[in-house]
């Protein structure tokens, strides 16, 4: 950008924008070549921490919540800070290195988790445009294989180590495949984005409502944005809350934490314990309306018979400390 | 607010003998709990339909979420009907196939396509016996045909191979009556209409000349189904029926996508695709292929394998990144078909109208559901001569042959979709003409028609501005 900058007079004022997530032997790291960047190109660089931003670093979550979720709260986080970071800069566009490589596997991703929204978004070269600030990709149609050969090339200063924490990512499904692939056509990547760009979505599709967080004020189709839901759930210590599939508030979403996977797990959640055993997370929701009242001893009966009943009683320990944590 | 005992009046704190009134209380209401076993000792042995026999996953003693869930929910019979029920809901849903129908059952060996034939059998039984008890005999019942496509041309098999399992094939079909349905074998060269041993050297010369290994074997896909498409015209049927699963279309979904088809994809995933003159059904879309396996097991069906179905190339790796995937997580096929079912299907993605009272009703229906405005008001598509997938509107206006002439080589080199370009046409344009020559009949007129049809909506679109004879003064 710079270079074309120089080269044809764009006119434009460029910012280096970086965020810390706060990955030991990874960002820290990175982050000290982006400070040569910020010398040898004159740009002025503006870094926003997690840390600063959500009071957590990713080695904090990670140690909380295990390596299976944490490109969730990564991937959450890292959106809303570049945009908060974007907005202390007052910039009008902000651009990322998405190359074709990423686009791809975005695109093989939302077919995979039936993300049908995201899939009609995804391979938009400028998205946000009715936003504040649009976010742009030049790199949409160039591979990362062209990129690292010119920065190697060019002998430009940059950082090539993955992730520390990328091994454990759903998107490495995709990645592998898409190198695969590409050994045996290469072009196959710019045909997924091909096929991404010209799939028929109906434009009746339902699309999210935007609307803003109650909570910080970014934007939001939910009451709370997912940063927000995902800090909470730290916050209390309740990790799962937020993840995986999610409707309705903030009952029906600490339910959900404790799926049909039947865990047994001790939770330090505000310095009390909690012991969960067997129960199915539709037998917490309706024994918390129980107690709240709103389901009638007669109905949850009918509903669950003994057995589940059972579950019910041997869980209502758990229930006290889950109401006493929501109601703090 | 929190729960305490002496106060909550939630019912949390119970004492066991209160808790078996309770059970009691919860047994004498319900009917149907008096004639099975109590709900106390359900657990996930038994099936969760009927609540009386144990599950297949009980019986045969695995886990029960074992490829993917109905073998540890269901027993065998509820089993079974829930996966005739899904066939039965696709056929009628879609008005897939009317009294007077003649359907011709594309037969592979397969497991797939031998439930397919098993079901369809199935439905025509009862189709039969109830018109054998019925007084007035008024509806007709639907003709079934089979058909099993012999590519020894172009594949290793032996002859003697090839011959047993054609024998295996017969005898499954013969098992499968009444009604009696003909059995069609045709070799993949009869799409030439050429004397035998012509159309296999033209076949081979053509499939040679495709240097792309993906390429060959999506020729060969598409040669079946011109070929099916022969024997459904020669015949008299009047639908094709494929055993085409959801595992399948999970992989099709991929490869399309991998091929830069992404357009095309919902045409070739739903349950009806009516581009080809003889319309192709696919009702067994909703059912996995472990399900499918699991049918096969447990009624004994025999199924034959012929051809080697490993897979090669982009196909290939897609099979094993979609096995790879569903070993992850089991429902990932059916998320997959969920995702591209999605997709706005085309116009002809739906049985085409006819005077039957329930194919209007389907029609309507997947209208409304889709937003399909009715035939008359969308342009024609236009298709790829090889591989038939509808082409975007930018793709065939650049392709259309302006000489007034015979359609060129190179014009239905360009009339092809970008795919088949690649991946079936030669790469050396002075290859294009011979390649071309070597097409089989259909493929070809399918080009000129296409192009004919392109000159001609572009004449109607330029109309008003044209001068006539007696304009121009000569």
């Amino acid at each position: 950008m710079s270079e074309l900058n120089r080269r044809h007079n764009y006119g434009l004022d460029l910012f280096l924008l970086s965020v810390d997530e706060g990955i030991t032997g990874y960002r820290d790291d990175s982050l000290e070549t982006v400070k040569r960047n910020e010398i040898q190109y004159g740009l002025p660089l503006k870094v926003v921490s997690y840390s600063k931003l959500y009071g957590w670093t990713m080695d904090e979550i990670v140690k909380l919540i295990g390596l299976k979720s944490s490109c969730t709260f990564c991937g959450v986080f890292r959106r809303q800070a570049l945009d908060r970071g974007a907005a202390l800069l007052k910039v009008d566009k902000l651009i990322t290195g998405h190359n074709a490589d990423d686009i791809a596997e975005t695109v093989l991703l939302n077919i995979l988790r039936g993300d049908i929204a995201r899939l009609s978004r995804c391979t938009s070269i400028i998205t946000g445009e009715d936003g504040p600030i649009p976010r742009c990709k030049p790199f949409k149609y160039t591979y990362e294989k062209e990129i690292v050969m010119y920065a190697y090339f060019k002998k430009l200063d940059y950082f090539s180590t993955e992730c520390i924490y990328s091994p454990n990512a759903y998107r490495g499904f995709a990645r592998e495949f898409i190198q695969d692939l590409e050994r045996m056509r290469p072009r196959a990547i710019l045909d997924i984005i091909k096929s991404g760009e010209d799939f028929r979505i109906s434009t009746s599709t339902k699309m999210p409502k935007q609307g803003t967080c109650e909570r910080c004020g970014y934007i939001s189709s939910q009451k709370w944005c997912k940063a927000c839901v995902l800090l909470e759930g730290l916050n209390r210590g309740l990790p799962k809350l937020g993840i995986g599939r999610s409707r309705g508030g903030s009952i029906a979403n600490v339910t959900r934490i404790w799926n049909k996977r039947m865990e047994h797990r001790v939770y330090k959640a505000s310095s009390v314990e909690v012991w969960t055993s067997e129960f199915s997370c539709s037998c917490i929701n309706h024994c918390m309306q129980l107690n709240e009242g709103l389901l009638s001893d007669d109905r949850c009966n009918r509903w669950f018979g003994t057995a589940k009943r059972r579950a019910l009683i041997r869980s209502s320990t758990l229930i006290n400390h889950l109401c006493s944590l929501l109601y703090l | 607010m929190a729960c305490n005992s002496g106060n909550c009046q939630s019912g949390c704190y119970k004492d066991s003998s209160i808790e078996t009134q309770e059970s009691e209380k919860n047994k004498a209401q319900n009917d149907v709990v008096k004639d099975r076993r109590s709900t106390e000792h359900l657990d996930d042995s038994t099936c969760l339909k009927c609540k009386v026999n144990r599950t297949i996953a009980a019986v045969n003693g695995v886990g029960g979420d074992f490829n993917g869930g109905d073998n540890g929910r269901f027993c065998a019979d509820c089993f079974r009907s829930n996966l005739f029920g899904k066939f039965r809901l696709a056929v009628t849903a879609n008005a897939m196939i009317s009294p007077l129908d003649n359907v011709l059952v594309a037969f592979s060996g397969g497991t797939c396509s031998r439930v397919a034939l098993q079901f369809i059998h199935e439905m025509q039984s009862r189709a039969q016996k109830n018109y054998d008890a019925s007084r007035d005999r008024a509806l007709p019942v639907f003709g079934v045909g089979v058909a099993f496509i012999d590519e020894t041309a172009i594949s290793a098999v032996s002859s003697d191979d090839l011959h047993r399992a054609i024998e295996q094939m017969k005898l499954i079909v013969s098992d499968l009556a009444p009604p009696v349905k003909q059995f069609h074998v045709v070799p993949t060269e009869a799409i030439y209409s050429l004397k035998a041993g012509d159309g296999k050297d033209r076949l081979n010369e053509l499939i040679n000349a495709v240097s792309d290994v993906t390429g060959k074997e999506d020729l060969l896909e598409h040669f079946r189904m011109l070929s099916l498409q022969k024997i459904a015209i020669e015949n008299g049927y009047t639908k094709v029926l494929l055993g085409t699963c959801t595992s399948r279309i999970a992989c099709h979904v991929l490869e399309a996508t991998v091929k830069g088809r992404g357009y095309s994809l919902a045409a070739d995933i739903q349950y009806v695709d009516a581009r080809w003159k003889i319309p192709v059904v696919l009702p067994l879309r909703d059912c996995p292929i472990h399900e499918l396996n699991m049918l096969c097991s447990l009624d004994s069906l025999m199924t034959v394998e012929v051809f080697n179905g490993t897979r090669a190339g982009i196909n290939g790796l897609i099979s094993s990144f979609v096995k790879l995937l569903q070993e992850e997580n089991p429902s990932r096929e059916s998320t997959i078909m969920r995702t591209a079912g999605k997709l706005t299907p085309f116009h002809f993605n739906r049985m085409p109208e006819d005077n039957d009272y329930n194919g209007e009703v389907a029609s309507r229906r997947r209208q409304k559901k889709y937003n399909l405005k009715t035939k008359d008001a969308l342009p024609p598509e236009s298709f790829c001569p090889i591989c038939n997938s509808p082409l975007k509107i930018s793709t065939f206006e650049t392709s259309i042959n302006f000489d007034n002439g015979k359609t060129s080589s190179n014009a239905i080199g360009a009339a092809c979709c970008a795919s088949c370009q690649f991946q079936v046409l030669p790469k050396d344009p002075s290859s294009l003409e011979h390649f071309i020559s070597l097409l089989p009949p259909s493929m070809v007129s399918q080009a000129e028609d296409g192009d004919r049809l392109s000159q001609k909506q572009l004449r109607e679109q330029i109309e008003d501005c044209l001068l006539s004879d007696n304009e121009d003064g000569t």
